[in-house]
């Protein structure tokens, strides 16, 4: 899934500095299931609004309500009920698609995004979160144990590990995991190590980022 | 396969010097932290004579400074030939090969491709970093220009006279983890077409040794060189460091125990005996075909060491660089 994280407080109330009306939209996929953007997070930040600018003496009438998903058209036509009750700002709690996308379609209401997306990954347990792939576009995980070099190796090596992989930790910080040693211990114990002993020679990036922005179109699905 | 400069005549001086079985000797060079031709200079001087080549470094430890290949200029117009390092870190394939290019041209005779170590340590953690190709391609690509006159993308570079006949280094690091890996992933750089390693700073002979036997086992020595690499200490504060700060070096409590037993004002000296101590046992270590001097912000002392370790003088070979009066091209 994608995972986000709440921008700083600080961050988002100069987003509404001087707003009578803020609306806050959450929304029911991704940012839900890593308690980011769900129903519950939207009530806390607009209680968090609210009390802000009571201390500062503005009072502000924040609403609240929670999409099924803002990173889809249709819901995103049926989110225009929610507007003409003018609202100054709308913060969006989505990962940084759905206020693409609600921006996209009502053009004239400012939408600020309330969350930071960080990576695209899963929960190791309840509360962490790490990044787990970098969608380039061509899975090899396969080839790799299960493991992805690419997102999770932090030179995105191919080859092997780099030379300062130590007690399982990767030189970049003691908190990462190297995912080069647990490539390799996952081949040995399947006696398979010998499958990485091929020089693989440049990954081509064309299908990653790097050949510009991506798009699909599956003609068994276009009315 | 054999190795290449003996079969096919690449690189200079150092390659001629490992082809011939002597004990090979490299030193290290980090381009200053500004663009003063003259520190460059300076900082030949301890190794003139003393070394057979020097890594020129490419922006250490991901902190700005002169550019390797300006500064391996510097250093062969002293008449001292260069390993000029190449990292993944800051370029990506495009760059990296007309880089190549233009080294050839210029007169470099040997190149070490390296992965490069990650910005977050160095003097610009805000950086982008690229890794479009990782050392193991890199070598590749560099084997693939040399031998084959293609690039890397498989478009082949115009007419055979400017293929680069670079002499392919790399770096092996016995020490870093996992050590079952550390053996397959030197002979995958052999394999990608490296014709000589140098280690990460030895102080753990042990493993070192459990390495070597297996390189040699697998043959890799007959199709590569191996050379130590070699860092004195200065310090019992120095050895700590070593060990507790520097991923993927290991320093022995022995060592650390020597060290710290003497009064401080001695520990520079014990320091130097372990180095020559070390270089002494490797010189009869199957496989091994030199040391890579790596002293560190301690450049002065090489002359001492490879003094005290009996490895002068140095054999010298005729070429452009050992001779001044031979012909020369632009830029060298
Ligand atoms: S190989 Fe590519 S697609 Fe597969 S997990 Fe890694 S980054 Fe994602
Ligand atoms: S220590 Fe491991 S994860 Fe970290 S950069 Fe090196 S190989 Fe990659």
């Amino acid at each position: 899934m994608i995972v986000a994280e709440r921008k700083p407080l600080e961050e988002i109330t100069g987003f509404v500095a001087g707003a009578k009306k803020v609306l806050v939209v959450g929304c029911r996929g991704c940012v839900t299931v890593c308690n980011a953007g769900g129903t519950k997070e939207v009530e806390i930040l607009a209680s968090l609004l609210r009390l802000n600018s009571q201390r500062e003496g503005n009072p502000m009438d924040v609403d609240e309500h929670t999409m099924e998903r803002q990173c889809d058209p249709e819901f995103a036509e049926a989110f225009g009920e929610q507007l003409g009750r003018g609202h100054d700002v709308i913060l969006s709690m989505a990962c940084s698609i759905g206020p693409q996308f609600l921006s996209r379609r009502y053009p004239n209401e400012r939408i600020f995004p309330a969350l930071n997306t960080s990576f695209l990954g899963g929960a190791l347990a309840s509360g962490i979160w790490s990044e787990h792939c970098q969608a380039c576009g061509n899975c090899v995980i396969h080839e790799f144990g299960g493991l992805c070099p690419i997102s999770r190796c932090a030179k995105s090596l191919l080859n092997g590990p780099c030379g300062g992989s130590e007690n399982g930790r990767c030189e970049v910080s003691e908190e990462t995991e190297c995912v080069w040693q647990l490539i390799v211990d996952k081949m040995e114990s399947n006696g398979r190590l010998e499958e990485l002993s091929d020089p693989r020679l440049g990954k081509d990036w064309r299908t990653s980022r790097d050949g510009g922005p991506r798009k699909i179109a599956r003609e068994d699905l276009i009315k | 396969m054999t190795k290449s400069p003996g079969k096919n005549g690449f690189g200079g001086n150092l390659a001629r010097i490992l082809a011939s079985g002597a004990f090979a000797v490299t030193g290290e060079l980090g381009p200053p932290r500004n663009g003063s031709r003259e520190d460059v200079v300076r900082k030949t001087e301890h190794l003139v004579g003393n070394v057979d080549a020097v890594n020129v470094t490419d922006n250490q430890t991901a902190v700005v400074r002169m550019s390797s290949l300006a500064a391996c200029l510097i250093a062969q117009k002293r008449g001292l030939e260069a390993n000029m390092q190449m990292v993944c870190r800051d370029r990506n394939r495009i760059a990296m090969q007309s880089e190549l290019l233009g080294a050839h041209a210029l007169g470099i005779k040997n190149v070490i491709a390296l992965t490069g170590d990650h910005q977050k340590f160095g003097d610009h953690p805000e950086a982008k970093n690229v890794f479009d190709l990782d050392s193991v391609s890199l070598i590749g690509t560099i084997k693939k220009m040399r031998d084959e006159g293609k690039l890397l993308s498989g478009r082949d570079l115009d007419g055979d006279d400017g293929r680069p006949g670079f002499f392919i280094g790399a770096a092996f690091n016995p020490f870093a983890d996992p050590e079952s890996f550390r053996v397959l992933r030197a002979k995958k750089k052999i394999d990608a077409g490296a014709d000589f390693l140098q280690s990460q700073c030895l102080f753990d002979m042990e493993r070192f040794k459990r390495f070597m036997e297996r390189a040699v086992d697998l043959g890799l020595a007959e199709r590569a060189f191996f050379l130590a690499g070699i860092t004195p200490l200065k310090s019992a504060g120095m050895a700590n460091h070593m060990k507790n700060k520097v991923p993927g070096v290991i320093v022995p409590d022995e060592i650390v125990k020597r060290i710290s037993g003497v009064p401080k004002e001695k520990q520079a000296e014990t320091g130097i005996t372990i180095a020559c101590e070390q270089i002494e046992e490797l010189k009869t270590l199957k496989g091994v075909a030199g040391v890579h001097l790596m002293p560190v912000e301690w450049e002065h002392m090489v002359p001492a060491i490879v003094e005290r370790a009996k490895l002068l003088p140095r054999p010298a070979f005729a070429g452009p660089l050992a001779d001044p009066s031979a012909p020369r091209r632009p830029g060298e």
